[in-house]
């Protein structure tokens, strides 16, 4: 077997220029939200002035608040449903209406999301729900769950299951085995998982859009509607802070799976 | 009766909580959404006439099935806005994933001939913007691409432009924040295949004799088919639907169907068209979601 490395220049040229177009645009986002200028293009030196700005936009602040609030309400409910689906689907063996159940949950990962906004808005609707939080708050926690429900299944599919036989060989009942053994080795996916249902609420645009209600916007939505009016300085310093969080966010789920020799490779970008 | 028998027993009980959801939240909500679809536009809140009553007893549903009209969908199939805005959606989507695929390709492949240690790194940098807000990163595009924005002032500068070019509101911008956002889907269950493969294989056909563009294309290519299925599926899909980068990069003469659904819907307040739009939108994508549910059930189940 030869070992010596079989990188030819154009595998580091095109991994070069996929880093680079990756990268590059939330660098200079995130550069000139530092920027002193008001006009967005011309540089006028460094200074806090829009992120001062944000903080003094009351509907702005109200509407990060809510988002972090659905985020990390979503997150939780996601995390709990998630992990008990991918536990069912991957050691419940056969049960009736499994592919219902599993085609359930990885339908949401690809479906458009104005389809799932809209049938969710009419359930809600349908229900005589008050829309605002809470409706907000169940529909990401039903698109969010599905992909806790995927990082937490592709780490128990690749568990050494011997050692669930053993605890149970030596006298544990199966969900004691469960909590003893299984759990804290799939404890990492779990909390990659939460992480993962808390960016994509707090990043989640359309969703939210059709399942709010008059007066409790979220961040994107708020965003979004500024955005359209054009590019603003503040909406730099909202973004570059929005970044900061979920690098934070990222940092600990990769500590969390760092804890876990994971080998596993999905093929979602999970 | 073996360890792994009796553990599924109590494991199938956990399916309960989630299935019940999934049905609630997820299944059901589609019958609403054909419901309203059948049923015609009110001034009123919701805007809809009700369509069912169940109250209202056997008589009243009896007239209720009566009421149901195809109206919306006849409306849909009729008025070239909708037809048009389908097959632009397909035309998009068709196009985008094809330069996915382009532009992916060797990246993933760079990433899979990397030493192993620098293969972890890698993936990490490939799935960290995954992470980060998409719309925040249409909005970084948007950034670049106005009228004075960075990519006009460095094309000034370099005197490869005399005057600025009109990114935004065009089909080019649209087509960069799709690539851009879309990237690490088609990225990453290429690499998963690539890494996976045989160096040998290759090997043993270069040692044959063949060139590299050979081997390429009779060994490495049909042996990565599996993630060239899973990404083309994982981008086309959502993109069809795709609102954000449309609305927000694209120009307002052409629409795609995501954006007639939420316009008929926010702006119109015509629920039921905006449920026709939504129904023959998942008729349309009915086939490669599939597709790609039974891609991904072998994927996470292999090995069982």
């Amino acid at each position: 077997m030869r070992k010596v490395s079989r990188l030819s220049r154009f595998n580091i040229a095109s991994l070069a220029f996929g880093l680079a177009f990756l990268y590059l645009p939330i660098l200079i986002l995130v550069i000139y939200s530092f920027n002193d200028s008001r006009l967005v293009t011309v540089w006028g030196g460094w200074s806090l002035r829009w992120y001062r700005e944000f903080f003094n936009d009351r509907a702005m602040i109200e509407a990060a608040w809510m988002s972090l609030r659905v985020a990390v309400a979503a997150a939780t409910i996601a995390t709990l449903l998630g992990t008990l689906a991918a536990v069912a689907l991957s050691r419940g063996e056969r049960f009736r209406g499994r592919t219902l159940f599993s085609g359930m949950l990885y339908a949401p990962l690809v479906m458009p999301e104005v389809i799932t906004g809209l049938s969710l808005l009419l359930l809600f609707v349908a229900l005589n729900a008050e829309r605002g939080f809470w409706t907000v708050t169940f529909a990401h926690t039903t698109l969010t769950m599905c992909f806790v429900a995927v990082v937490v299944q592709s780490r128990l599919g690749s568990l050494d299951r011997s050692l669930e036989e053993a605890a149970m060989d030596l006298g544990c009942n199966p969900v004691r085995a469960f909590v003893a053994v299984t759990l804290p080795l799939i404890a990492p996916a779990i909390v990659a998982g939460w992480m993962l249902a808390f960016t994509l609420s707090l990043d989640d645009l359309v969703i939210a859009s059709f399942t709010t209600g008059p007066g409790s916007a979220t961040l994107p939505i708020r965003i979004y509607s500024e955005v359209r009016l054009g590019v603003k300085p503040e909406i730099n310093a909202i973004c570059t802070l929005v970044i900061a969080l979920i690098a934070v966010v990222i940092v600990i789920a990769s500590l969390a799976s760092k804890l876990s020799s994971s080998q596993g490779e999905s093929a979602a970008p999970l | 009766m073996s360890a792994r028998r009796i553990f599924a027993r109590p494991a199938r009980f956990a399916a309960i909580a989630p299935y019940v959801w999934m049905v609630l939240f997820f299944l059901v909500p589609f019958a609403f959404v054909l419901k309203i679809s059948l049923s015609q536009t009110a001034i009123a809140q919701p805007p809809y006439e009700p369509v069912f009553d169940v109250t209202a007893g056997w008589g009243a549903l009896k007239a209720a099935f009566a009421a149901l009209s195809l109206d919306n969908f006849k409306l849909l199939g009729s008025d070239d806005i909708y037809v048009y805005a389908y097959l632009r959606s397909l035309t998009v989507a068709v196009t985008a994933t094809a330069l996915l695929l382009l532009i992916g390709y060797p990246i993933a492949y760079g990433m899979a001939r990397l030493p192993k240690r620098w293969q972890a790194v890698a993936m990490v940098l490939v799935i960290v913007p995954f992470w980060t807000s998409f719309l925040i990163r249409i909005y970084a595009w948007i950034n670049i691409l106005q009228h004075d924005g960075l990519l006009n002032q460095i094309l000034l500068a370099l005197h490869l432009v005399s005057q600025p070019v009109v990114w935004l509101s065009t089909d080019s911008a649209m087509y960069i924040g799709i690539v851009y956002s879309y990237l690490p889907f088609m990225i990453l269950p290429l690499y998963a295949t690539l890494a996976k493969m045989e160096p040998a294989l290759e090997e043993a056909a270069s040692d044959l004799g063949a060139p590299p563009w050979q081997v390429f294309w009779l060994v490495t290519f049909p042996l990565s088919l599996p993630g060239v299925g899973a990404g083309v599926l994982l981008c086309f899909i959502p993109i069809v639907g795709e609102f954000v980068i449309p609305d927000l990069l694209a120009g307002s003469n052409s629409l795609m169907i995501g954006q007639t659904l939420w316009l008929e819907f926010f702006t119109n307040k015509d629920w039921p068209v905006a449920s026709a739009a939504a129904i023959v939108l998942l008729v349309v994508l009915l086939v490669p979601l599939l597709l790609y549910e039974r891609l991904q059930k072998r994927q996470l189940e292999q090995g069982r």
